[in-house]
């Protein structure tokens, strides 16, 4: 048996999980309130997912068109989640991101500027106005390069290329969590008061997807084993516009800031198809003619949005529909023309990532021609249940913040609004933290028997004799995800998945890894998959709860959005026997936000709120 | 069926290791990092290699391929013509943890030494402003993904081994940042000059050619920083050094980077 004394310990007064933005920002806030704050990250620091982060920030600071203030930018996100948001955080979100913006500004963050010389703002699906804080396409680099060289003499201790493994309780409340070091394989005991999950979310199931080899879910598996809950997990983003050749680059991101810009989306017959898929509640506010939306990108007030610019889930499934009718480009995806509407040199200029990773991967030059482009899984709407404003789960001393938490985006997230979450909710993830430390009387103690059986479940994809290839179960899994629980779903296809999903946790069981515990990735990859497999049993059988299409949530049996699917949240939480279902009602919204979500931009226009 | 090639990938751990010969099918608009995850997934599951965004812009799968150091991410299949083995090893200029992953662990102390950013107090109305012409040439340097294939090039770093004497071509550019930076208000330069090594370079660009950024580090970061440097502390040498290296660009080292 495992001698528990020869493990390494670290202390701190609060861990923080994952290193991007939010976990960055929860350990600046944890640091700047006097605990003693570790962070640990599975790869090196400033690597994180944040750095695909292309398009911008969203905040209504009101530099490019003063009418825009907090209200407009509520009013946005709610609708853009179709109203299935949590109120409070979407109103905490919109009012806190101007500050989060200049905070940044203030450690190093030179983001482009306006003729005037203040913080340029760019256009972006759903958003009423120019809002995103940007640097050409590559905004999510400047903000973890930020927070990065800002965090590092803050006194913060970073864990590099450590990986967590499971949470230790003391009773109800958290303990600590036991990981491994990537280099040596050794694990690590880290004793925390509170742990802040910042982990990402888990588009790793799926076999088309925009994320790197980190995002398997690890913190929602974490919080769902440790007894919390997770929310909304049916609502998966698939971003309208990844690459879809060559195969190797399937998948990679292609920031909406082409469309933002002025790019527009076209089938195989050179048809501008968008304009027919304008859903009714965005019809008042969307052009429908080209002329009006060119007027639009020009600068004319009295002209309304181009339909490229629709929310994410919207563009995603008219893609889809153009594909599978036989209108779409040569390799299964459709045309994204940027070429025929910005002079070369502006492309360049605007989009310098974008040019250049076509230009590198696909041997495509977009200031010449059309980009080929089809849906990816991206992004997790829902996540971890947290208070809204402490971020606190419902286990005592847990906190999560970024992707792994739900709340903020509802059942769609608007581009932009993902970087804002971040440095808005991993700052009060740290107040959190604050706050819980100071009411507790007592440190929790962490248990051996809980770290010997943590650490067996790990050795033992070592230590068996042979076993499944993890390499092979995860591209099965993608495979079983992208099939039967995809962009568009239907009862059917998601009983066979979680048939599908029952097989591939017996095949994990067994899996095995070679050779030894040092920098061995087959082994982070088996370990890695017990966490993918819980969030894709989670995403499939949320999607069969709700029996309605709404925002990221599309049922082929059950089209169209259905009042009933306001009233609730779908929960997933661990049962004795597996996994539980319920619906979470919802409470109605405070009269005043609820007025203004509904209220008509006339009314929010203009009038600056506090 | 896919084309076959040969590949030599170092395999190792610390100072000990060799070259193993793998043969990969190679499928059209394959990259580097794809035959990597083949023979991974295929062959050998626990091939040590670091990798994140696979898109260029996250740095993490630098190495050295048939001798120059690149983003096995950004490198296509199709660029190598022929069909000699293509070698594939670890950056030199650090130490080998195991197969094509290094300690870089240095890197991250060095930037831990470069005071950050002090901005100046707001404007009245509480906005900072800043000409989007006075920001281009730092918006450059903020491009870099840390990928430390310029460290991994630097001569100073790579064949002296100069560690302690220079914090290479990544933080020069980064303190170049600094120094430019128009809202910073921290005089940098007696510690550029004194701490990070700034008269150790001696310009043979080689960081700027392998840069995966292209940010030109030699012209616009490390030459600009020692004109300061040289003009607060020895500023009749100032015209000399102008002779010998400005404004005419110099010449390659010649070296196979």
């Amino acid at each position: 048996m495992l001698n528990i004394s020869e493990i390494q310990t670290i202390k701190h007064d609060v861990i923080v999980i994952g290193a991007g933005g939010a976990g960055l920002r929860a350990a600046i806030e944890c640091s700047a309130q006097g605990l003693n704050t570790g962070i640990v990250c599975k790869s090196l620091l400033g690597k994180a997912h944040t750095v695909m982060a292309e398009g911008g920030l969203a905040a209504a600071m009101g530099n490019v068109n003063p009418h825009d203030n907090w209200k407009i930018h509520f009013r946005d996100t709610m609708r853009g989640g179709k109203f299935l948001n949590q109120w409070r955080m979407a109103e905490l979100h919109a009012k806190e991101a101007p500050a989060r913006v200049r905070e940044l500004e203030e450690w190093g963050a030179v983001f482009d500027r306006t003729k005037d010389g203040l913080i340029n703002q760019r256009n972006f699906g759903g958003h009423r106005y120019p809002r995103l804080v940007h640097v050409g396409d590559r905004t999510g680099l400047e903000l973890i390069r930020t927070l990065q060289d800002h965090g590092i003499h803050q006194g913060i201790e970073v864990h590099m290329e450590c990986t967590a493994l499971d949470l230790l309780k003391d009773g109800d409340r958290v303990a600590g969590v036991v990981a491994y070091w990537r280099e040596t394989g050794r694990f690590v005991i880290f004793q925390a008061k509170a742990v802040i999950l910042a982990t990402g979310g888990a588009c790793k199931a799926w076999s088309i997807n925009s994320n790197s080899w980190e995002y398997t879910g690890d913190g929602l598996a974490m919080a769902y084993r440790a007894g919390g809950e997770l929310m909304d997990v049916e609502f998966v983003q698939f971003h309208p516009t990844g690459m879809v050749w060559p195969p190797s680059v399937r998948g990679t991101l292609v920031t909406e800031a082409v469309r933002g810009d002025g790019g527009i989306l076209l089938n195989n017959k050179g048809k501008r198809f968008m304009f027919g898929y304008i859903p009714e509640k965005f019809a008042p506010e969307t052009a429908d003619t080209e002329e009006e939306a060119n007027r639009w990108l020009k600068g004319d007030t009295s002209a309304r949005r181009p339909p490229e610019l629709l929310t994410r889930d919207v563009v995603a499934r008219a893609i889809k529909k153009e594909v599978e009718e036989g209108r779409g480009s040569p390799h299964g995806g459709v045309f994204l023309d940027i070429a025929n509407r910005l002079p070369a040199d502006r492309i360049k200029k605007q989009l310098p990532s974008m040019y250049h990773q076509f230009k590198e991967l696909a041997g495509l030059d977009i200031t010449k021609e059309p980009m080929e482009v089809g849906p990816t899984a991206h992004y997790w709407m829902g996540g971890i249940r947290v208070d809204s404003d402490t971020q606190e789960t419902r286990v005592p001393g847990l906190f999560a913040c970024g992707e792994c938490a739900a709340g903020l985006h509802g059942a769609n997230r608007l581009g932009g609004n993902s970087l804002s979450d971040l440095v808005v909710f991993g700052r009060r993830a740290g107040l959190g933290a604050k706050a819980y430390i100071s009411k507790l009387s007592n440190t929790p103690k962490t248990d051996a028997g809980q770290i010997q059986s943590i650490v067996k479940g790990a050795t033992d994809i070592l230590n068996r004799e042979s076993g499944k290839n993890p390499y092979l179960i995860h591209e099965d899994l993608q495979n079983t995800m992208q099939k039967y629980v995809g962009i568009l779903r239907i009862e059917e296809e998601l009983q066979t998945g979680l048939v599908e999903l029952e097989r591939l946790k017996k095949d994990t069981a067994s899996v095995k890894a070679h050779g030894t515990s040092q920098f061995n990735p087959g082994w982070s990859e088996a370990i890695d998959l017990r966490n993918l497999l819980i969030c894709a049993e989670a995403v499939n059988r949320a999607a069969l709860e709700r029996q309605e299409s709404r925002g990221g949530h599309s049922r082929l049996d059950y089209p169209g959005e259905r009042d009933e699917g306001l009233t609730f949240n779908v929960i997933i939480s661990k049962g004795n026997d597996g996994m539980n279902v319920r619906k979470e009602p919802r409470k109605d919204p405070p009269k005043e936000l609820a007025s203004m979500a509904y209220a008509t931009l006339e009314a929010l226009e203009g009038r600056h709120g506090s | 069926m896919a084309p076959k090639r040969k590949f030599r990938v170092w395999r190792g751990q610390g100072t000990e290791g060799r070259f193993e010969e793998y043969e990969v099918a190679v499928d059209p608009g394959m990259v580097v990092l794809d035959v990597l995850h083949r023979i991974q997934a295929e062959r050998v599951n626990d091939l040590a290699v670091r990798w994140n965004c696979k898109a260029g812009k996250c740095g993490s799968c630098a190495m050295e391929i048939n001798g120059k150091p690149k983003l096995s991410c950004m490198t296509r299949m199709d660029t190598f013509k022929g069909n000699e083995p293509i070698t594939i090893q670890p950056m030199k200029t650090f130490d080998v943890i195991k197969d094509l992953v290094t300690d870089v662990r240095w890197n991250y102390e060095q930037n831990k030494r470069i005071p950050n950013l002090k901005p100046k107090p707001r404007d009245p109305d509480g906005h900072y402003r800043m000409a989007q012409k006075s920001i281009d040439r730092i918006q450059e340097f903020r491009k870099c993904i840390e990928c430390f294939l310029c460290q991994d090039v630097c001569h100073v770093l790579r064949d002296q081994d100069k560690k302690d004497k220079f914090v290479g071509p990544r933080f020069m550019h980064r303190l170049a940042n600094l120094e430019m930076h128009p809202l910073d208000t921290v005089d940098r330069i007696p510690a550029i000059r004194r701490d990070f090594g700034s008269g150790m370079c001696n310009i043979t660009k080689c960081c700027s050619e392998v840069c995966p950024e292209s940010i030109a580090i030699t012209d616009n970061a490390i030459i600009p920083l020692k004109e300061r440097v040289v003009s607060r502390y020895y500023d009749p040498v100032l015209w000399i050094l102008r002779k010998i290296f400005g404004p005419k660009k110099t010449k390659s080292c010649g070296c196979s980077k």
